[in-house]
């Protein structure tokens, strides 16, 4: 018998309407699998599970009245980094483990408008800085295809929970790779939309240039239902973009005979692993078969986008993360003797290593004498990185390559060398600098552990990335295998 | 590049971080590390292009008129912080 866990959203969507089975049946069902399952997994912070339920049964109504929309009654898990109105939204900090949020955020409000259910806030890396899932306060989340590796990061606790079926779909955040890697590192399908494409509104700020929700999903078809409803322009976010948003379902099946696809030749020469270029490969083959056109690009600048995104996002860090002075809202420090000290203390014990780490490279390279050395050296070299992507997007409709240098590493591994750990998001990072769209969808397995496939395209692409995405899909079934523990 | 020790205890104080004798050597270490890595980007032929801070061609940030589109919340708001009276949010006294 098919379970509920099973079912992709789309199908949970249809079988909602037709009344096989109801909203509430399909919250308790995941909810009691996010109770007995998450314990090992560490993928939920905060479970709203009341608030669930009572949202569940108004949505059976309006679908019962027959006046329900597509996404009625789905329960999804929010990145902790999003605010929802009364509910704990920590971002992973100690800084923040006393929020509670006084508004909602647009993705979360236009999502609740839609009808979807909140079961609860997943686990992430402090203020979405990390690569693995290991700087969260809460603990690191463990990765449901080996519990002794991470899941990827920072949506990490949004990857883990949908990877181990906790929930049907979630969103995320991606400053440089962090929905991207994590779906690789779990046999998801992600999409980081286009900057300005998801209002930033009510999403806790990390690098505000590079920021933007995305989701984790099964499908790339899911993925078009819910980009669907999140999308869109909203005039509290100052750099959100008014451009309509296309129903992304209508063109899933669009044929791809005569794309032409580019393949990225820095991403194949740089620090990647030989079994998993294969799998690309492989995949590039599929696309071959079905009437794309294989051509080879050169992006010379791209090898510069780490070093150049270890300025540019820390800086922005360091500015954003001012807010945090124990006055208005988070931790402070016990008996401060002045404001000095209130300051540095309550900042000091509420943010953790990795973010203190962004905050002081970002305050350096933004420092008097270090200004034009490091953060306009590295503004203007993100313009060259930029410049090479609308090159290579006048001669192909997508690029492609692998989402991570390797799968899924062990938990520790990489934790006292943050040069290593950066370099994780080392095929990630260019679409963030350039501000355009990108996916990753599983494309095989190395040892048991799963590897991604990277589609990026030009700004607004955001269809034809899903198209491209679901026609691969249909072709294989990597995106239906569900790890052993958790069927 | 390497930093020193009175390098990282001066970022620290700009960026308002209470940082313990036990955690200075290793900010000392792998922010070297960091800046060192970064000077990559010095190989880069920058010259005669402008610096760039949005990511999208011909976007600048909208400016809206100024007028109060909101309930007044504070109280609601306030509820977060540590320590308030009257409305108003307390800290150690400043002025002697």
């Amino acid at each position: 018998m098919t379970e509920l866990h099973h079912l992709t959203l789309a199908q949970l969507a249809a079988g909602l309407q037709k009344r096989q089975f109801s909203s509430v049946e399909v919250t308790r069902h995941f909810l009691d699998r996010i109770e007995r399952l998450n314990p090992a997994l560490n993928a939920m912070i905060t479970v709203s599970g009341q608030q669930a339920l009572a949202a569940a049964a108004l949505a059976d109504k309006k679908l019962d009245a027959g006046n329900a929309g597509v996404l009625t009654g789905m329960p999804i898990v929010h990145k902790d980094i999003f605010c929802t109105d009364g509910v704990l939204t920590t971002c992973g900090s100690r800084m923040l483990s006393n929020f509670v949020a006084p508004y909602d955020a647009t993705v979360v409000a236009k999502l609740s408008q839609a009808g979807v259910i909140a079961l609860g806030k997943a686990n992430m890396d402090e203020f979405a800085m990390g690569s693995s899932n290991e700087t969260s306060f809460y603990g690191p989340v463990k990765n449901p295809w080996d519990l002794a590796k991470v899941p990827g990061g920072s949506s990490g606790g949004s990857a883990a929970a949908v990877a181990a079926r906790l929930a049907p779909a979630a969103t995320g955040t991606d400053t440089g790779g962090s929905i991207r890697q994590p779906a690789a590192l779990t046999s998801l399908t992600g999409i980081k939309p286009t900057y300005g494409r998801v209002s930033r509104y009510g999403m806790i700020a990390f690098a505000s240039s590079l920021d933007q929700a995305g989701t984790l999903t099964y499908t790339a078809q899911d993925a078009a239902l819910l980009l669907h409803a999140m999308a869109g322009f909203d005039p509290r976010d100052s750099t959100s973009v008014d451009v309509p948003v296309p129903d992304y379902s209508a063109t899933l099946e669009q044929p791809l005979a005569g794309m032409k696809i580019g393949l990225l030749k820095e991403f194949f020469e740089q620090g990647l692993d030989e079994a998993n270029a294969k799998l690309v490969r492989d995949a590039l083959k599929i696309y071959e078969s079905l009437g794309a056109k294989l051509i080879d690009v050169s992006l010379p600048n791209l090898p510069l986008s780490v070093p150049t995104y270890y300025v540019v996002a820390p800086a922005e860090c360091s500015s954003n993360l001012s807010r945090f002075d124990g006055v208005r809202f988070g931790h402070r420090c016990e008996n401060p003797v002045d404001l000095m000290d209130l300051y540095k203390r309550s900042r000091g014990e509420g943010f953790g290593a990795e973010v203190k780490r962004r905050i002081m490279t970002g305050t350096y390279v933004l420092s008097a004498g270090y200004y034009d050395a490091y953060y306009l050296r590295a503004q203007k070299v993100r313009r060259l990185i930029t410049d090479d992507f609308a090159r290579a997007f006048a001669g192909v409709d997508v690029l492609m390559g692998p989402t991570s240098p390797t799968p899924a590493f062990d938990i520790g591994a990489k934790v006292d060398d943050p040069v290593t750990m950066y370099l994780n998001d080392i095929y990630t990072i260019g679409a963030n600098l350039a501000g355009l769209p990108a996916m990753s969808i599983p494309c095989g397995f190395l040892g048991g552990l799963p590897v991604g496939l990277q589609i990026i395209g030009p700004h607004f692409a955001e269809a034809k990335l899903l198209n491209v995405a679901h026609i691969f899909q249909r072709e294989t079934d990597w995106h239906e295998r569900i790890p052993e523990a958790y069927r | 590049m390497s930093l020193t020790r009175t390098d990282v205890e001066g970022i620290a104080h700009l960026a308002r971080l209470a940082i313990t004798d036990s955690e200075l050597p290793v900010y000392v270490d792998s922010l070297s590390k960091i800046f060192s890595f970064v000077e990559q980007l010095n190989g880069a032929d920058i010259d005669a292009v402008e610096p760039m801070a949005h990511p999208l061609a011909g976007q600048t940030q909208r400016m809206r008129p100024d007028v109060v589109d909101d309930s007044d919340r504070h109280e609601k708001y306030q509820r977060n912080a540590a320590r308030v009276e009257a409305g108003l949010y307390l800290v150690p006294k400043v002025i002697e």
